[in-house]
């Protein structure tokens, strides 16, 4: 299976952006995902800056790189600068909205469908592989039955499947609003926010009034309050014939993460479970850890 | 500007036709619509009894059918749409790019709106689903600031329809996982959100605590009304605070935005609230119609009378209104 690293998720400095891919283009990654995902006013680096660095990882690192676009467009500038990401001519890009697809249709390119695109069925797959998605990262909340279910709607029908890549790791993205929550809970004004979510590369913790760690306040979008880990799924999804895993950037130690699945994709023994908020692949509540859902 | 009302019940759909809507939306009774509550939506004779009279009054009649099909439960969707188109129904609402591509070839004649799950916020999105499904109308995410409804209309492809009223869905619709994060069950795939079957309330030390799968959502003092635990209107903490972390319990109400929309070229407001009772039907539809009776024989001199704010606010969360995101100060 390929490993892939996603789109840095959180708002980090300039500087620290350039050291975390000098980092990643020396792990075994097979794709890596790069460009702003979440908010629009995250310029530490432009669209420019994005490809000129996507060149350099790619040449650093071997591996196939591709841009990430927006997910949520609400302006008519965010729309523009999408525009150009899709009619950049050299690199592939994730669509994240059908705006994305729209643009990206129209170019004639293959591309990347990411986890915001709503996609549950093979009928609907195939609305977008016959446009050009040539891999696909299925909702988050997706379980491995319905995949399997998909998969297996798809055979049915003779519908081509493209590669299909599993968010695997990481913070799961669940929601994005208009309102900045992390400008919120600083008590700014989201069009004054100086900024703030660079405070914190891996986001905001958001608790119940019991402790229990629900959230993760990323700006605009809600994230789960844990991690996902589904490495010691890694059997089952190479006998579903998933193609790819996506591991999601966090501030520190990242090499860590791409190792650890790296040795179990090279033949070594996966955990036989692990903590963290995997009810989803289970099809149950998200939040769950195995031993909740009663797998362990 | 049309009057798009909700019905969750065959006298919903008698209140809201009588109250003066100028189109009503239903979905059938399964998880193949957004408001997939127990008790709730129609039977195949009450939609006929339901159209019947939406015909008689010269009303129009929308189905929903805009959860996302599920690959083992394909079938349903397609009936569903089978069924819309069969009734006759004015619009089929749809979010799936499947179902739309389905409904589209198999009922060419049966005119399509792309729902709010469709989360379509820009002109470029809304230009894929028209080109590619045909979609004659959009209902746009509650994510947008008026400024930018302006700007998505003028450049959409097909007229825009926008929440006028009800609850007010923080997140933009059709990409919000929170509620299966917590219970299993989402807007998307379930129809539902926060859903009642995981709702708990219990009486403890600390005060009244509502719970959503045990998590806590609430807890309230004696004398503090108590909200539906809803997921992003509950008190969490953050840095050590407490605080509605997400979203206070509130309505969206834009009746005073009502000449701006008209003049923005909306051409329909909708009021949410298809799990609502017939009376709050009856109350909200009975004073938006008269809010837009009153702007289209005085549209110079429109202003919001204060009993219709009144009864407004009577039926909203918390008994609070908001312009939601759009007043660009509320994001």
């Amino acid at each position: 299976m390929k490993l892939t690293l996603g789109p840095v998720l959180f708002y980090w400095q300039r500087q620290s952006i350039m050291d975390f891919y000098a980092d990643m283009a020396q792990q075994p990654l097979d794709v890596i995902y790069m460009g702003e995902t979440v908010c629009s006013k995250r310029r530490a680096l432009s669209l420019d800056d994005w490809t000129g660095l996507a060149r350099e990882v790619r040449e650093a690192s071997g591996a196939e790189v591709v841009l990430s676009g927006l997910t949520l467009i609400e302006a008519a500038s965010e729309l523009g600068v999408l525009r150009r990401l899709c009619e950049n001519g050299e690199i592939k890009v994730e669509a994240n909205d059908m705006a994305a697809v729209q643009f990206l249709t129209a170019q004639g390119v293959e591309f990347v469908g990411g986890p915001a695109l709503n996609i549950y069925n093979a009928f609907t797959l195939e609305e977008l592989v016959r446009r050009g998605m040539s891999r696909w990262v299925p909702p988050v909340e997706c379980s491995a039955d319905l995949l399997s279910a998909l998969m297996q709607q798809a055979r049915e029908h003779d519908i081509r499947l493209p590669e299909i890549e599993v968010f695997a790791w990481g913070h799961l993205p669940l929601a994005y609003s208009a309102r900045c929550f992390t400008a919120r809970a600083e008590n700014l004004a989201k069009d004054d926010c100086g900024f703030i979510c660079q405070n914190y590369p891996d986001g905001i913790p958001m608790t119940t009034q019991e402790g229990q760690v629900l959230f993760t306040l990323n700006g605009i979008q809600t994230m789960s309050g844990g991690v996902s880990n589904l490495l010691a799924e890694y059997p089952r999804m190479q006998a579903m014939g998933i193609d790819a895993l996506r591991l999601s950037p966090r501030s520190t130690d990242m090499a860590d993460i791409v190792q650890q699945f790296d040795q179990v994709r090279r033949g070594g023994t996966p955990p036989l479970a692990l903590d963290g908020c995997n009810g989803y692949w289970h099809g149950q509540p998200g939040m769950l850890t195995v031993e909740e859902v009663g797998l362990c | 500007m049309q009057l798009v009302c909700p019905a969750g019940s065959l006298p919903a759909l008698k209140a809201a036709v009588r109250q003066g809507a100028d189109a009503v939306y239903t979905g059938f009774r399964d998880d193949t619509n957004a408001r997939h509550f127990a008790g709730l939506n129609f039977t195949d004779k009450q939609l006929e009894a339901g159209l019947e009279l939406i015909r008689q009054q010269g009303r129009k009649l929308f189905i929903a059918v805009n959860t996302y099909a599920l690959p083992d439960g394909w079938a349903r969707w397609q009936r569903a749409v089978d069924r819309a188109a069969d009734l006759g129904a004015d619009a089929l609402i749809a979010a799936d790019p499947g179902i739309l591509a389905y409904a589209s070839r198999r009922h060419p004649r049966l005119p399509l709106h792309l729902s709010v799950q469709g989360s379509a916020t820009n002109a470029a999105a809304l230009r894929f689903y028209h080109e590619q499904y045909g979609i004659a109308r959009t209902v746009l995410p509650r994510v947008l600031s008026l400024a930018q409804v302006r700007q998505v209309a003028a450049s959409s492809p097909v007229p825009v329809e926008v929440f006028a009223f009800g609850s007010l869905c923080i997140m933009a619709e059709g990409r919000c996982h929170l509620s299966s994060y917590v219970t299993g069950q989402s807007p998307n795939l379930c129809g539902v959100c926060s859903p009642a079957s995981a709702v708990r309330w219990s009486d403890e030390e600390d005060g009244l605590t509502s719970r959503l799968n045990d998590v806590l959502i609430d807890r309230y003092q004696a004398g503090e009304a108590a909200g539906y635990p809803t997921l992003c209107k509950g008190r969490f903490m953050v840095h050590g605070k407490r605080f509605h972390a997400l979203e206070e319990p509130t309505s969206l109400n834009t009746m005073e935005l009502i000449p701006q929309l008209s003049e923005i070229g909306v051409v329909a407001v909708k009021i949410e609230g298809r799990q609502r009772s017939p009376a709050y039907v009856e109350q909200v539809v009975g004073v938006w119609r008269k809010a837009l009776d009153s702007y289209r024989r005085d549209p110079h001199n429109f202003a919001v009378e204060p009993a219709w704010n009144q009864v407004l606010g009577n039926v909203s969360e918390g008994s609070q209104t908001t312009l939601g995101a759009y007043h660009r100060a509320w994001q």
